[in-house]
């Protein structure tokens, strides 16, 4: 199995590389290669899934030649990897399909598919890495393939300063990784991850080994406060490479945390703690952060914030369950974080393919400009819907499933729970999932009716049309995944148990019963609503037969005789009252020109903005002083080279004295 | 198979919540209405007005807005029966007890959602000013009660020990003078007003657009799709009718048939409470809504509190 997927890296990556031999100018080579790499990994996600079913466990480990000092190449699958591994592959497939359409004839790098595909390849070879330092050259290989594609728009300032602000952020990142790693292989001796068994890492050497992993891996994950590259890269990227990057990329930073949670034992009560706060925190202050956002790509970026949060509720409310010693809890709370990463990385998917189709016909990103999509474009517009309803955690789509276990965990917790520190953690949990499901409904309203519904705000409204094909078919195969998830939930449970087992202390939870039987019973509940539906539609279509056809007018406004599209409600006026009601934590800006009487011919102005001041006031400064400091050495560094070559021989002069007389 | 063992009755029991709520629940609005009336010393509209006025409407025939899509015309229905489905986890009558589904709770809830979610995008469909402006509020108040709900059916929960809200209601432990229970109900009340668009959150009878909630989101729609929104209104307020009069029905008479005619009895009343609440107070300032929610939530969070208080160790 690992062989195959080592095969599949290379194949991908070889497709890619042809790349750069086809001529820039015309889109036939983002086409054939967007659909050879779509092909390919959507053969092998077939295959793949068919051997894991068929071998009850797929764990094995594998390890290569590979000729450097302190490495090995040291390869694994286990459960935890195949579970992020799957999602990946159908990620791959799905936006090098979308891909194929979007970039065709736009693209202006012909080492774009090369830069994908290097990618998707470290990506999956961060989840197969059984060694730090092929798991750190992996980790590299995914971030700077995804830099050099967030920076695809060359000629942008903007995309640029996105582009060095994921660069500085996600090395920070990496350098804390080498602290992690060398912490690990100085206690345990060895820089393979099969040395380190949980015995060796407990106590306090535990504490500060998640304590170092929150750094390391949430500058990836992007949760609050390390989330301020996100909001910048993800509008910056192509669509496709967008949903890449935000339905998978970032979720190797859950993956990293869950692995060092398999290293360190046993888990503490306050590491729970933490992860719903810092989940609480990320889940809502990045849904507000996204209602007030005027781009639609930007906001979908602090969607991921906000889902991130989600699935950090679900994890800390599962470690907390361990650690208070309530396997039941920590089951449904591992359970739901789990199932979240997957649904988060198909509706999020959805929606950035659908942004990117309407920037594409529009021409913009800002959606107080479109509206009225829904005729030009109806099957991106269903497609986005039905991704909007996903992600609000409404019911028949996936992300009520994921959500629906994280709030019965915590149920249990707070109804049944003994212990008061629990039951307050698990109405942490409730609530700040509650507050996320109104906001984030509250939001997908008014993207889905401001940008899709209505009357055009744009004068080019007539020459929209659909988005191509195989966009549409991007979109769609994720789409069905969601439904399928939604409403056959049972089927996935029995591959979602395997890496929550690995988490769950041996031996406490040995069924998958609670979890089929309440995946089932949600199941049957749906389906019964879904009849509910067909009946009261049934009755509808029986009262409305031998009716005249229904008539047509314009929209009752109150006894305007010609209502136009520039009175409709705006994204921004939508959102106001949220915001305002929300504007200290937010730092939310208002300004209108109150000063100036409302004569006929002088316009009111009224704008609202959002503008992250975890960036503007936390990072810049930081980052800003730390040059500062830097810039100290300057002196030293003269920039001639006689200087550096004096410096080299003081400094052999200084080892060699030190040698000899010490 | 699990979902099997449940026994048929307790799924028949649930079965007859829909139906009471389809038969009874315009019946609400019928009373709040006579009870303004009665205030305001009109005679008023007979208290069975709200059926005929849906039986005309689906009579109708429908017009709609050149600027709505197909989303408009599935909305109604959408609404309707996401509202009708929730009532299902709400037990009416003690025949049977009721399914206990763990978390039926979010179910519920979300279903609720969902057709809010629905309304407010068929709102937006229209591209009025006016329906945008009612979405928006609908959508703000909306996510300030669904937190309280939670905090108030959780309290509840923790009172019957159980992990199912159909099994909480029915509990016969929820009519004692447990104090988490009526840091609840009081909570619970403030949420049906918002929920349901009275005041002082809405003025159903307002005759201005521009302050009106729920009404304003459906001025575009009309025939059946009207009609299956006033009826998913009327269900919704019944929905909440039934919770509280769950949670003040002493349960220990003896009777089914008698308990269900008491509880009847207890939701008309819930009924007469809102409207003598419209009769003697005037709606809020829209600024002042989510204090008033707020404050809900504060004391239902106070219940809670002094519920686990009862096992805290530290």
């Amino acid at each position: 199995m690992i062989e195959t997927t080592l095969i599949y890296v290379i194949v991908t990556v070889l497709l890619g590389t042809a790349g750069l031999f086809f001529r820039v100018t015309n889109g036939n080579s983002d086409r054939f290669i967007g659909r050879a790499i779509s092909v390919v990994s959507i053969l092998f996600v077939t295959g793949f899934l068919i051997m894991a079913v068929l071998h009850p466990t797929p764990i094995q480990n594998a390890v290569f030649m590979w000729k450097m000092p302190f490495a090995s190449f040291a390869t694994g699958i286990d459960w935890l990897s195949m579970f992020f591994l799957v999602p990946l592959l159908i990620l791959t497939a799905s936006s090098s399909l979308y891909g194929s359409g979007y970039m065709a004839g736009h693209s202006s790098d012909r080492g774009h598919w090369l830069q994908f595909s290097l990618l998707t390849a470290g990506m999956v070879l961060v989840l197969l890495a059984r060694n730090a330092l092929l798991f750190l050259i992996a980790w590299e290989l995914m971030s700077l393939s995804s830099f050099f594609l967030v920076i695809t728009d060359r000629k942008n300032e903007s995309s640029i300063r996105a582009g060095w602000i994921y660069f500085v952020t996600t090395h920070l990142g990496t350098a804390f990784l080498i602290v992690l790693f060398f912490m690990f292989a100085a206690i345990s001796g060895s820089f393979d991850f099969s040395a380190w068994r949980p015995e060796l890492f407990t106590g306090r050497t535990a504490d500060v080994i998640f304590i170092l992993s929150l750094f390391a891996f949430g500058l990836k994950a992007g949760f609050i406060p390390f989330h301020v590259w996100l909001p910048l890269a993800h509008p910056a990227a192509p669509s496709h490479v967008s949903a890449l990057m935000s339905g998978i990329m970032i979720k190797m930073g859950i993956y990293g945390i869950i692995r060092v949670l398999l290293f360190i034992s046993p888990f503490h009560a306050w590491w729970g703690g933490l992860l719903i706060v810092l989940g609480a925190v990320s889940g809502i202050l990045g849904v507000l952060f996204a209602i007030g956002q005027h781009d639609i790509k930007q906001l979908l970026a602090y969607h991921s914030v906000e889902n991130i949060g989600i699935i950090l509720l679900g994890i800390g409310l599962g470690v907390a369950g361990v650690a208070y010693g309530s396997p039941l809890v920590a089951l449904f709370g591992f359970a739901g974080g789990l199932l979240h990463v997957v649904n988060h990385s198909l509706f999020k998917s959805i929606l950035f393919f659908g942004a990117g189709a309407v920037i594409r016909q529009t021409g913009t990103g800002h959606i107080d400009r479109m509206g009225g999509l829904i005729r030009s474009m109806p099957k991106t517009a269903a497609a986005f819907l039905i991704g909007a309803i996903a992600i609000c955690g409404l019911p028949f789509f996936n992300g009520f499933i994921s959500e629906c276990f994280i709030y019965t965990g915590s149920i249990r917790a707070a109804v049944f729970s003994a212990r008061p520190q629990l039951a307050l953690l698990a109405m942490t949990v409730l609530l700040s999932l509650g507050l996320i499901g109104g906001l984030a409904a509250a939001c997908f309203a008014k993207v889905f009716g401001v940008v899709f519904l209505g009357e055009p705000r744009l004068d080019t409204a007539e020459k929209h049309k659909e988005a191509s094909a195989s966009m549409v078919t991007g979109m769609w195969i994720l789409v069905s995944l969601c439904v399928i998830i939604g409403l056959g939930s049972p089927l996935v449970v029995p591959l979602l148990v395997k890496p929550v087992f690995m988490l769950l202390p041996a031996g406490s939870v040995t069924s998958v019963q609670p979890l089929f039987g309440f995946s089932l019973r949600i199941s049957a509940i749906l389906f019964a609503c879904i009849g509910v539906v067909v009946v009261v539609s049934l009755v509808r279509i029986l009262f409305d037969r031998g009716k005249s056809p229904a008539g047509s007018a314009p929209t009752w406004d109150c006894g305007y005789v010609k209502p136009d599209a520039s009175m409709q409600y705006t994204a921004s006026s939508f959102a106001d009252p949220i915001i305002h009601f929300f504007r200290l934590p937010l730092a939310a800006k208002r300004s209108m020109n109150k000063t100036i009487a409302p004569l006929p011919g002088v316009p009111w102005i009224f704008s609202s903005s959002v503008d992250d001041w975890f960036l503007s006031r936390i990072f810049s400064p930081m980052v800003s002083s730390v040059k500062n400091l830097f810039s100290l050495l300057h002196w030293f560094q003269s920039g001639k080279s006689q200087l550096y070559i004096l410096y080299i021989a003081l400094t052999v002069l200084g080892l060699i004295l030190w040698k000899y007389f010490l | 198979m699990e979902i099997f063992s449940i026994n048929f009755h307790s799924f028949a029991g649930n079965l007859l919540s829909p139906l009471f709520a389809l038969v009874f629940a315009p019946l609400l609005p019928g009373i709040i209405n006579r009870v303004k009336a009665f205030f305001a010393g009109r005679q008023g509209p007979p208290l069975l007005q709200p059926y005929l006025e849906i039986f005309r409407l689906l009579q109708k025939d429908s017009v709609y807005s050149t600027s709505t899509s197909w989303l408009f015309r599935v909305a109604p229905v959408a609404v309707f029966a996401a509202t009708l489905s929730a009532t299902f986890f709400i037990p009416v009558t003690l025949w049977a007890a009721p399914a206990a589904i763990p978390s039926d709770l979010v179910i519920l809830l979300y279903l609720l959602a969902f057709a809010r979610f629905f309304m407010i995008i068929s709102a937006l469909d229209t591209a009025s000013a006016f329906e945008g402006m009612g979405a928006s509020r609908e959508a703000f108040f909306s996510l300030m009660a669904e937190p309280v709900a939670f905090i108030c059916f959780i309290n509840l929960m923790r009172e019957a020990h159980t992990g199912s809200v159909a099994v909480a209601l029915t509990s016969a432990s929820l009519f004692t003078n447990s104090i988490s229970v009526i840091l609840s109900a009081l909570p619970l009340f403030i949420v049906l007003l918002a929920e349901n668009s009275r005041i002082p959150f809405d003025d159903p009878n307002t005759h201005l657009e521009l302050t009106m909630i729920h009404e304003v989101m459906i001025l575009d729609n009309s025939g059946s799709g009207l009609a299956l929104f006033e009826y998913a209104a009327a269900i919704k307020l019944w929905f909440f009718a039934v919770i509280i009069g769950r949670i003040l029905l002493p349960v220990t008479a003896a009777h089914p048939l008698l308990q269900t005619l008491l509880l009847l009895c207890i939701v008309a009343g819930i009924a007469t409470a809102v409207g003598i609440a419209e009769s003697v107070m005037a709606r809020l300032r829209l600024l002042k809504v989510p204090q008033l929610l707020f404050g809900a939530g504060v004391a239902a969070l106070l219940g809670f509190f002094m519920s686990i208080t009862g096992a805290l160790t530290w």
